[in-house]
């Protein structure tokens, strides 16, 4: 799936990346524990999440995810969009909750990425 | 950068952790992601090194007193190696179950502390190695084969 989709299924602000919009995902997964994110996400993810601190940027900078979603309208802080800046991953925010973006992206033909 | 003639000794890059401080927590692992994408080492290497080195790096900034990790570079093999100096973990076949964490609630509010750290390395390891004692510190040390 583009990145470009799941802006538009998730009716997504995009905050930073606009020319990685092409680029495709294969899977996701949401969650507010980058714990587990470290220890299930695979290549090409969209890491869906609540968790709004730089602590997410580097999390996806390790696993090469591209793009994330800040979900229940979260707006992340200008460090934090630099720091996805200099690392080349979008960062899209949306209104809906966790449960509903994971729900609207499903619904889309995207699947979570535990083997 | 030290680069010796020594195919066996290879590179060897050293970075300092402090305690609690969460701006800089990553920094040296993105630094050694960084420096692996340089030499041109195997995709799939770098991820397994650069979470290995991550979660280590957290450990670290939460759970210890300050310490040191290093990265040595040889044609055959990537040695991690991460050393802090306290307090030590009470209980480390404790510590290597998934789930057993006993990192504060400001930890956990990072998305951190969920007790997947130590088993993740091993995970993403080809060796691993851990040694710790109450008030001495901690010495972990991960292969990975080139």
């Amino acid at each position: 799936m583009k990145i470009s989709t799941i802006k538009d299924l998730l009716e997504a602000e995009l905050i930073v990346g606009e020319e990685f919009l092409d680029h495709e995902v294969v899977s996701a997964c949401g969650s507010d524990l980058m714990s587990d994110v470290l220890t299930f996400v695979k290549e090409q993810t969209v890491l869906l999440t609540g968790l709004n601190n730089p602590q997410v940027i580097r999390t996806a900078e390790m696993l090469d995810v591209s793009c994330i979603v800040f979900v229940r309208g979260k707006k992340p802080t200008q460090d934090i969009i630099n720091m996805a800046l200099e690392r080349d991953i979008v960062l899209l925010s949306t209104d809906n909750t966790l449960f509903e973006a994971c729900g609207k992206l499903y619904e889309g033909g995207l699947r979570g990425d535990m083997r | 950068m030290t680069v010796e003639s020594n195919e066996y000794i290879g590179m060897i890059h050293s970075y300092e952790i402090e305690a609690g401080n969460f701006t800089k927590a990553g920094e040296a692992a993105s630094s050694i992601k960084r420096l692996l994408r340089q030499l041109g080492v195997d995709a799939n290497v770098i991820r397994r090194v650069s979470i290995a080195a991550y979660e280590a790096e957290m450990n670290m900034v939460i759970h210890s007193i300050g310490g040191n990790i290093q990265i040595e570079i040889s044609p055959k093999a990537i040695v991690f190696k991460a050393v802090d100096e306290g307090p030590g973990i009470e209980d480390v076949n404790l510590a290597m179950e998934e789930g057993f964490s006993t990192a504060k609630e400001w930890a956990r509010e990072l998305g951190f502390g969920a007790g997947m750290g130590l088993p993740n390395i091993k995970r993403c390891s080809d060796e691993f190695h851990i040694q710790s004692e109450v008030g001495q510190g901690t010495y972990l040390e991960a292969k990975f084969i080139l």
